[in-house]
Formats: C-alpha cells, structure tokens, sequence
C-alpha cells in the first residue's frame, strides 16, 4: 500500500468542500472517467472583488485524487483569481505533507481544473480541446501546453517524472518520442532561461547522470568556472567545443588517453577517443563530463557520441 | 471486531499446524538432506513424507514428478525455459493475455531477447478463452502452450485437460499456472495430458518461499538453476527443508478441507455477492460466474474507484484488493479487466474479495454491512454520479 500522510489521509476520509454549486460562475471539469481520474471543480467569485468565495468540488479517483481535490478547495478559497492562478501543483503537494511520486499527477490533476475553473469564470475558452497535433498523450489526453506547465511548475527533467506527473506515455507508450522531443525542448528553454541547470537537462537518448557527475567529484566538471550562456552561431560553436575539448585533453592525456573532435550536428558533438581512452570501462563517465562541460560553455544540452576511430 | 481477511489469492495465513511440522526443522533437525550422517538423514526422511503428502493433492504417481522451487514464479519460468530447450526446432509459445506477470514478463523477454513467437490468445467478455485462436495457434513450431488453470483477478477456470489435448496433437508441450487453483480444485494429475504444473505454497497456507514444479514422468525438464544433484539435478541448491515439510502439511490439510471449500467456503462467497449486487446498485460480477474457483468474487462498482473503496474497507477492518491502477503504481486498469473489456465506467471499481476455509459467516456480514455505505461515499464524490440509481448505466449487466 502507498504510504500517503497522515494529512492526505485526513483529506481522503473526511473530505472539505465535496459537492455542488448550483449557482457557480467558474466551473473546470478535468479528466475523464476512462482515464481513471476526474475532476470538476466548481468556483463561486465575486465579480466585484474577483475573489473566490467558495470552492467544491466532486472527484473520481483514488484517494489521493480526492484529497489533493479538497486540499486545493482549501487553499485556493479568500484568495483572488490572480492569486489563485499562482498555485501550482507542488502546493497542493507540500499541503498535504507530500505525495508518493506515482501519484503527483493527482495534484496536477487539481492544477489544470483550477486553470479550467478561472478560465470558464473569465469567459475564456479553455485550451482542453486539443487543437490536431498538439495532443501528444491520446490515452491521457496529455497536450504540449499541459506538458510544459508541469516540466515547468516541476522541474521535471526525466520520461519517468513526467509519466508520474501527468500519465503521459503511461498506457500504450506510442507518444514516446514526441513527448521525449517534447521535454528535451522545454528543458532547453529553461536552460537557457536559466531556471534549469544545464546538467539536469533532459537529452533524448542520452545517459543518466553518473552518480560521480553529480557529486561534482569529476575532475573534468570542475576544470573552469562556467561561462554565461549565450546565443552561440554555428562557427562560435565550434570553436567553443573545441575550446572546451582543448581545456579537457590534459586531462585525459595525463591518464593516458585523448579525445578529437569530428563533428558538430546540432546538438550532437561527435568525438573520437583514442589511447587509453579506447576500451576503458570509464570511456561513458569520460563522456559524461564532456557533455556536462560542453553544456555548461554552450549553454544547452549537448549529447556527445564517441565515434570509433577511422571515421 | 477482529480483522476480515478476504485477499486469499494474494496470500494466505500459514496455519499454526503447518507452523508447528516446521519449527523442529530449523533448530532440532537442521541437517543438510544431502549428508550422510543422521542429522542429514531425518531431513531426508521428512522430505520424502511431505513429497508424498503433496502427491496426494495433486492426485500423482510418482515421486520424481515434483521439483521444488522457490516460488510459483520460478516453476512457471523453469518450465517454459525448458520446454523451449527441449523441443528441438520449436521456437513459439502459446498462451492467454490474461496470465499472471510471471508468464507474461517471461514471454516479452523471450520475444525481445531470444527470437520467441508468442501468441496470445484473447477472451471474451466474460474472461472466456477464445477456443479457436488457440486451436488455430498451435501447430509445428509450438514448443509449449501454457494457459493458467485459475485466474487470480476472477478466479475463472479454464479447460486445461481438453487445452492439454490439443496442445499435444500439435506436438506441443501443455504447461499450466495452477497457482490458484492447487488446494482449491480436486486434481488427479495421474490420469491427466498436462505435462508440467506449477504451484506456490503461500496461496493454501503454507509460508511463502516455497513452490513446486509438477514435470509429468518422461518430460524431459532442463534446469534453470545448476550448481547441485538436488531434486535429481533439476533444480540445484539445498532444500528448503522446513518449508518443504510445510508444504507437505499444507498440502494434506488442504486434501482435508477441499469438500470445505467447495461447499461451506463457495456458499460464503455467493452470500457475499449475492448481497453485495442485491445492497448495491450499477455492480457486476467480472469473469464467468459459471466456471471458477469457490473462493473468488470479483466485483466491478460503476462511477468509482478501486482504491478509495480499498483505503475505506481497510479502515473498517476489511482487506480485499483491486484491479484498480491507483493501487498497482500503474497507471492503467490490471491487464485482465481490460482484456475482458469491462466497460470503462466499471474497470476502474473492480474489487477481488477472496476467501479461505478461514473465513466466516460473520466476516460477510461485516463487509455486506459497510460496504453499501462505503460506494455511497464514493459516489457521492463522483461526477458521474446524479445521485439516484436511475443514473443511465453505460453498461448492461448480461450476468450479475
């Protein structure tokens, strides 16, 4: 069984606010019954004030889906809609002392209904009708703006968060790959936004962070401080990774091996290692610190791929 | 009010009894079964006994048809491992989409991996084999079919002796997952076509660790595990000598209570249900109420989900389980409900109450009484609901 809290077990068995408001003039319906959970939440605002007066909400669901449901009617009730919009996921999360990882789509869940709620009190149209090619989860009904509101709210930087915050990918697994380019895009703004570190970025197909990269302890991490990030053209690029794979070199030659470069391809920096460097059991965390420097100087997420010697 | 434990094809109680034939094993008579002296040589002799004693469950002949195991998911895995090093020039398997994950996981690894053809048969909306896909399946590049005798979700029976036959005009190997089943279903292996059987103690009241493997004389079984002559070198490693002779005990026990279980413990289970459906409107019973186990009742609740209902029971004292995703860390419906096609609106509210000899009248009235209450809750949550039980139902009930 999931270990919830004490507090969402509080929320589950005596639920606040669950019902109808007959007269409600803000009404967000999330989810569906298919889906396994769903969500209407049912505002009442005062025009005057723009504040929230009340909130309730009905929900189909596990129980951590009707408590982070009731946890948001709490929070979100005597604050204005602007205020409101301001809560994201991760405070119905923290309100309710936490969540299991599996289940945080639960309170993304009350995140999209809120946004739902206002927009339907605004007048405005609720994007939930996905324009052609913009859904990427069909069995989820997962589209690139509730994507990149939950990357974004969550720091989400894996397929697995992802699929644990929003079931994206989660059933059939066919949107894989756009949700993968989909991420790896977001996750590039954010760097270069600076709001993401350029080493926890999502690369599509690259490898997870060695444990040694995230102590820090590579010496090939801490040769130089990082340079700001900046618009590179293609020429400063090169230049840069070959700046950085000059600065790297030392460093491999003094454990007896040595690293080239090929080739640039977007984002894919394409480098031969030779000497002690071929065959060595540590050749991917090598590879690692490369892409972390090259990161870190580009200011992107960089994939390295070693190419075998004579190409 | 003592606990209601009604989640048996989970796990069981160990019976005190079978508690009891263990415990000199681990600290009186702790021999190795392999040595020569006389600590070995008692273990050896009970050994035998408790094979015996699982012989008479299984309804065998002879004594070297049963190969221990650790579990029910080593038996299923060493037997399909097997058959497809056996049977020289066969390289597919034919099974159903509603097995257990030990024989599901085992087969996607073997279709990534080793070139295996699997082909899974489907079944109907009362979780009924399709009969002719099976048929039209098997043929000369069968190594194996293997279909579970019970199914654990809804304690569906399925034809092994007749799937047995047609596995074997073909050629092929019969295999069946009799997890469930052992202990529940009278078996008389001796007059039976199927070649290999697995079973796991834990699910009769035996300790969990220990399963068997029934190999038909004259298979031949290649071992999964190698490093010793035990078990006729078909399955190294020492003996787990206390949990064999518990299985043994279990085994006999189970012999005892099969009447029990066919009677006094399945009239239980379709009070249970039948109060259920009868208290509680937009319900259905998942699977063929016709063909399973006396024990199992698998119930799907219209507009709710499984793991509130689950997280209620468990707070009144009650422990049952669900198909549901939001208890398994998946996302998605179990494989079973969603093979059946039960209708969206219900496959997310499917409860699995299963019972033991250990159960009694008074733990069904404890759940016929709380349980109305506790889908009203729910219900009263839902947005599907309106609140009456006139709410337009998005399935027909073809058996309830």
């Amino acid at each position: 069984m999931w270990e919830y809290s004490d507090k969402v077990k509080e929320y589950f068995f005596n639920p606040k606010n669950v019902g109808v408001i007959e007269d409600a003039n803000g009404v967000g319906e999330v989810g569906a019954i298919a889906c396994g959970d769903a969500l209407k939440l049912m505002l009442q605002v005062d025009p005057a004030t723009d504040r929230i007066t009340s909130a309730r909400f009905q929900t189909f669901g596990c129980g951590s889906a009707i408590a982070s449901s009731s946890a948001l009617t709490e929070i979100i009730v005597g604050k204005t809609v602007d205020e409101a919009l301001k809560i994201t996921n991760q405070d119905i999360a923290d309100f309710l002392g936490g969540l299991p990882p599996e289940k945080m789509h639960c309170s993304v869940m009350g995140y999209e209904a809120l946004r739902a709620a206002v927009a339907n009190y605004r007048g405005e149209t609720w994007e939930d009708d996905h324009e052609e090619g913009a859904l990427l989860c069909k069995c989820f009904g997962v589209d690139e703006g509730m994507l990149e509101r939950a990357v974004r709210n969550n720091n989400l930087t894996s397929m697995e968060q992802v699929a644990q915050y929003t079931k994206a990918t989660a059933s059939c697994s066919t949107c894989a790959e756009p949700v993968e380019e989909a991420l790896e895009r977001i996750n590039a703004a954010m760097v270069s936004e600076g709001v993401l570190d350029a080493r926890d970025a999502f690369v599509a197909g690259a490898l997870p962070p060695t444990r040694r990269a995230a102590r820090k302890t590579s010496p090939l991490v801490e040769l130089s401080a990082p340079t700001a990030p900046a618009k590179l053209t293609t020429v400063q690029r090169i230049r840069a990774v070959e700046e950085v794979l000059t600065e790297l070199r030392p460093v491999l030659q003094g454990d007896g091996g040595d690293c080239e470069l090929v080739d640039v391809e977007g984002n894919k920096v394409m480098v031969r290692l030779s000497g002690a460097c071929v065959n060595c059991q540590l050749a991917s965390v090598t590879v690692q610190g490369i892409q972390q420097r090259l990161a870190e100087r580009l200011g992107e997420p960089v994939r390295v791929i070693p190419v075998p010697s004579g190409h | 009010m003592k606990p209601v434990y009604l989640d048996n094809n989970a796990t069981t109680r160990v019976d005190p009894r079978v508690v009891d034939a263990m415990l000199p094993y681990f600290t009186e008579q702790f021999g190795n079964a392999s040595s020569i002296h006389a600590f070995g040589a008692d273990v050896g002799t009970a050994i035998r006994h408790a094979r015996r004693q699982l012989q008479a469950l299984l309804g065998t002949e002879f004594d070297h048809e049963i190969v221990y195991t650790g579990c029910g998911t080593e038996a299923d895995n060493t037997a399909l491992l097997s058959a497809l090093e056996t049977q020289t020039g066969r390289n597919e398997i034919v099974t159903s989409v509603v097995e257990h994950p030990a024989i599901l996981a085992l087969c996607a690894w073997l279709e990534k991996t080793r070139g295996v053809k699997v082909h899974y048969i489907g079944v109907d909306a009362r979780g009924r084999l399709d009969m002719d896909a099976y048929r039209k399946a098997l043929g000369p590049r069968t190594a194996i079919a293997s279909i579970m005798w019970a199914n654990n979700e809804t304690g569906n029976l399925f034809e092994v002796e007749t799937l047995a036959e047609l596995a074997h005009e073909a050629g092929a190997l019969f295999h069946t997952d009799a997890v469930q089943a052992v202990g529940k279903v009278p078996m008389d292996l001796k007059t039976s076509e199927i070649d290999m059987l697995s079973l796991s103690g834990h699910k009769f009241h035996a300790p969990k660790g220990i399963g068997a493997l029934y190999v038909r004389r004259g298979v031949r079984l290649r071992p999964m595990i190698r490093g010793g002559h035990q078990e006729r070198g078909r399955r190294a490693g020492t003996e787990n000598a206390p949990a064999i002779i518990g299985l043994g005990v279990a085994a006999e026990l189970a012999l005892t209570h099969m009447d029990d279980e066919n009677t006094r413990v399945r009239a239980l289970r379709d009070r249970l249900e039948g109060g259920l459906l009868q208290r509680i409107s937009h319900a259905m019973v998942t699977g063929d109420p016709e063909h399973r186990l006396p024990n199992t009742s698998n119930i799907a609740f219209e507009y709710i989900e499984g793991e509130g209902i689950l997280l209620l029971l468990n707070k009144a004292g009650i422990a049952a389980s669900s198909g549901s995703a939001c208890t398994s860390g998946s996302l998605e419906p179990s494989h079973v409900m969603r093979a059946m096609k039960v209708p969206y609106t219900a496959a997310h509210g499917a409860i699995r109450f299963s019972l033991s000899r250990e159960n009694t009248a008074e733990d069904v009235d404890h759940v016929l009484e709380v349980m109305p209450g506790i889908v009203e809750t729910l219900r009263g949550m839902s947005p599907f609901w309106d609140g009456t039980s006139e709410t337009r139902s998005a399935f027909t009930p073809t058996y309830a």
